[in-house]
């Protein structure tokens, strides 16, 4: 009874979230896709390391914190362009690219020097 | 006539009351600056243009190094001088921030056509960064209060005691940029709170990046700034911005710190920075639960959804935790940090970290000689944040908190709460002057306008018929201001008198005061390090207690044995176990140390205080702690310590003893007093009649504070 019922809350969940999800704009679901892509890479590199081992750690890190830091600037970037969010209404989305973008700059820069 | 015409010339400089204040508060702001680098010149005035103390030392040999070899060449140095026979790996070991900061003028100098010395370069780096300081508490105020609460912090850092006893000209050490370089990255992180830029977040990265690289006190930062995003998070004043500025800025900085060797990847290994990680983590899910709840109608479902994702969530941050303490990936905290949050371990566990005088636990004298009026305007300001509260003023809140509490157990972490004491205290006089001032202007106001009382806005209104509560008001607002400006002046007087007679002094050369009211000066430090230059083959290794290991290395470009990068625990017990053994066995360890000269500091024919006699206790228990042959109380008479007639056979004998009392019972030092009386301890010593068997007397300085003794090589077998 009470393992059917949370079943159908779990599907209740999904659906209703599914569904608000349909209506977010485009561009944040790009947006979406490249942060999901980010954290998907980064935990095959985590299972890598599990399986193989974690010998030249500064190569992991600088994989691990390439796809972290990519999919956390994303989400940053995400709620800075979403209209949404009212913190952000001066905020123009060209601005906000151009930030992201020199941050992307900055951690890949300093991911190629970490890279041994 | 003319008058017209004077009128007409002179209006394009006459200047709209904005203009006249930004006029008034640059000229100020360039005054502040100005100061606050004068005032740290006490010391090259009364002295000279010279490095001060222990670690300066260090670090002006391994500029040296950087603008004569290059930054390759530093990178990769491994110095075979210091800590023989093991040697000391320096690009790996230091923080390479402040060297490379001095290179950088040094050459920017030298572009410019300045044919400056790289000394000159290293005793001014102080106060030059000092006066940037000020700039950057400027601004700092500017962003958390206004431009008057800036100004007033600008004013109040440039000369607070707190911060001058680290960076007066000559004091090169990694302090004098660091504190620079903490200001500005919570400056820059505040900033990106309160805006949500990723611009900013990534300039505070770069700020937090400098500061790693200049000084260990990095750890701080990495902790205060998670504790406030948690703090803000209980509170529920979470935020987009705050989530862009802490992700931003955490990624990045750790990533540019792990550039720096010698921290490498500790903010993923060492305890200490578990705690930006996790909080680091829990702002992911915190923003992903929020989200959800955004796009979630149903508050039951997402109550449900909440449920699973929190107990997912910790259940997983448990185990990671878990694993990583028991499988020792993630280090547990060091005797340093542990010291810092209980201020009795270093005294029961580390004696190397306790030996230090500058960190012993605060006393109360020193709190109000290095605040002064600050230490009571500080809960003012605590006041006057917590009735304005906003994610700024958080900030500076549990800044001034937290590091009020470290200083409280360590007197060098004075220098960190400085900051925060200068920024809070400004925050109490702007307001409560702004206030004043505002009381005196309304009263004059409501004089004026008495009749329209009626008509006049509400708050004017409730105002005026507060003043008519409080006749004498004017009179009051008055009063207050004048002793607002009566306490800030005495803070003036105050700063300058400490910065004067306290931090000035380089304490490689001494002064004093002699019998006729001259000055004296003892430069036998310098006197006995130019003499190893000078007398010892170039390969000679000399002992002496880890303290003067950077300046016998710097000055004397001599080999030692232990310095002041205490790194090696085992390395300076041995020393300090040949110090306080009797000379045969002493002499067995220092052949085993390959040693050639034995190097004593020795106060009694001047009454120096700071020499090795005092600090014997030091060199025990550090011996002791590795050798359990060398038992404190063998030292002692009656839990007592003592060099004179009663005191323990040990340390009568001692090579320590020895070494420093040699031929001084012969030595007449005061006047009615008998031969042999040591000055710095007031009593006449005990020995009188000491042979050395193994070593020699080979250089004594003039006023015999430095004695140095040749390691004889062992006698023919038959």
């Amino acid at each position: 009874m009470g393992r059917s019922s949370s079943t159908k809350d779990a599907q209740a969940l999904f659906h209703s979230l599914r569904s608000a999800y349909a209506a977010t704009p485009v561009n944040l679901k790009i947006i979406d896709l490249y942060v999901g892509f980010a954290v998907f890479t980064a935990l095959i590199q985590v299972v890598y390391m599990a399986i193989v081992g974690s010998f030249p750690f500064n190569s992991f890190l600088s994989g691990v914190l390439s796809c972290v830091g990519t999919a956390v600037l994303a989400v940053c970037l995400r709620i800075q362009v979403n209209k949404e969010n009212k913190e952000f209404k001066d905020l123009p989305p060209e601005r906000a690219f151009a930030d992201f973008v020199l941050c992307n700059l900055v951690l890949h820069l300093v991911i190629m020097n970490f890279l041994g | 006539m003319s008058s017209i015409i004077a009128s007409d010339l002179l209006k394009p400089f006459k200047l709209k009351t904005k203009q006249q204040e930004l006029l008034i508060r640059v000229s100020i702001l360039c005054l502040v600056y100005i100061l606050a680098f004068i005032t740290r010149l006490f010391s090259v005035l009364r002295y000279e243009s010279m490095i001060h103390e222990f670690d300066p030392y260090f670090n002006y040999r391994t500029t040296l190094y950087l603008t004569q070899n290059g930054f390759y060449d530093f990178w990769n140095w491994f110095d075979s001088e210091s800590w023989y026979p093991l040697g000391r790996i320096i690009g790996g070991t230091l923080y390479p921030g402040l060297m490379v900061t001095a290179a950088l003028i040094y050459r920017l100098l030298h572009f410019l056509r300045f044919a400056v010395h790289i000394r000159e370069v290293c005793v001014l780096t102080a106060p030059f960064f000092a006066s940037n300081t000020t700039i950057v508490a400027y601004f700092f105020g500017k962003e958390i209060w206004d431009s008057g609460a800036g100004l007033v912090a600008a004013i109040l850092i440039a000369v607070c005691p707190g911060y001058i006893s680290r960076s007066v000209a000559g004091s090169y050490d990694n302090e004098g940029v660091a504190i620079f370089a903490l200001l500005f990255t919570f400056y820059l992180f505040v900033k990106a709170v309160n805006t949500g830029s990723l611009a900013w977040g990534l300039a505070s990265a770069f700020g937090y990046f400098y500061m790693v690289s200049a000084w260990g006190g990095y750890v701080f930062i990495i902790n205060l700034i998670p504790l406030y995003v948690l703090v803000l998070l209980i509170t529920g004043r979470y935020s987009m911005r705050l989530y862009v500025a802490y992700n931003c800025m955490y990624i990045l900085g750790m990533l540019l710190a792990m550039q720096i060797r010698f921290v490498g990847f500790q903010h993923v290994q060492s305890g200490e920075h578990m705690a930006a990680m996790g909080v680091f983590f829990l702002m992911q899910v915190f923003y992903f639960l929020d989200w959800v709840k955004h796009m979630l109608s149903d508050t039951k479902l997402f109550q449900a959804f909440l449920k699973i994702t929190v107990t997912f969530a910790v259940a997983v941050g448990a185990v990671a935790l878990g694993v990583g303490m028991v499988s020792g990936y993630i280090s547990p905290w060091t005797g340093r940090f542990y010291s810092l949050l209980d201020p009795t371990y270093a005294k029961d566990h580390i004696p190397i970290i306790a030996s230090v005088s500058e960190h012993q636990p605060t006393a109360w004298s020193s709190f109000m000689f290095d605040f002064h009026i600050l230490l009571f305007l500080f809960p003012a300001g605590l006041y006057f944040c917590f009735k304005r509260l906003s994610d700024a003023t958080i900030f500076i809140v549990m800044y001034g908190l937290t590091s009020m509490y470290f200083a409280g157990v360590m007197v060098r972490l004075i220098l960190v709460a400085t900051p925060a004491v200068c920024l809070i205290s400004a925050i109490a006089v702007s307001a409560t002057v702004k206030n004043l001032a505002v009381l005196l202007r309304s009263k004059n106001k409501v004089v004026q306008t008495g009749s329209t009382k009626g008509t006049s806005s509400g708050k004017a209104s409730s105002k005026a018929s507060l003043d008519q509560s409080q006749p004498f008001q004017k009179n009051g607002a008055m009063a207050l201001l004048f002793g607002a400006f009566f306490l800030l002046s005495k803070y003036a007087t105050h700063c300058t008198w400490v910065t004067s007679e306290a931090y000035s002094s380089p304490s490689i050369v001494l002064a004093a005061r002699g019998a006729h009211g001259n000055r004296v000066i003892f430069d036998d430090y310098r006197e006995a390090y130019f003499w190893l230059r000078q007398n010892t083959p170039p390969d000679a290794k000399v002992m002496s207690w880890w303290d003067y290991g950077y300046q016998i290395t710097a000055m004397g470009n001599r080999t030692v044995i232990v310095d002041n990068n205490t790194w090696n625990n085992t390395h300076i017990a041995t020393v300090g176990r040949a110090m306080s053994s009797y000379e045969d066995e002493a002499y067995e360890i220092m052949r085993s140390l390959d040693v050639d000269y034995v190097l004593v500091v020795f106060g009694g024919v001047t009454g120096y205080s700071s020499d090795d006699i005092n600090k014997f206790l030091w060199m025990v228990r550090i011996g002791g702690g590795v050798f359990p042959v060398i038992k404190e109380p063998d030292y002692l008479v009656n839990g007592e310590y003592r060099v004179d007639k009663g005191a323990a056979p040990k340390m009568l004998n001692c090579l320590m003893y020895k070494l420093s009392y040699y031929r001084f019972g012969e030595l007449l030092t005061e006047y009615g007093k008998p031969p042999g009386y040591d000055r710095a301890r007031g009593v006449e010593i005990g020995n009188k009649d000491i042979k050395l068997e193994h070593l020699e007397e080979a250089f004594t300085t003039s006023n015999w504070i430095v004695r140095i003794y040749k390691v004889k090589p062992p006698n023919n077998r038959w």
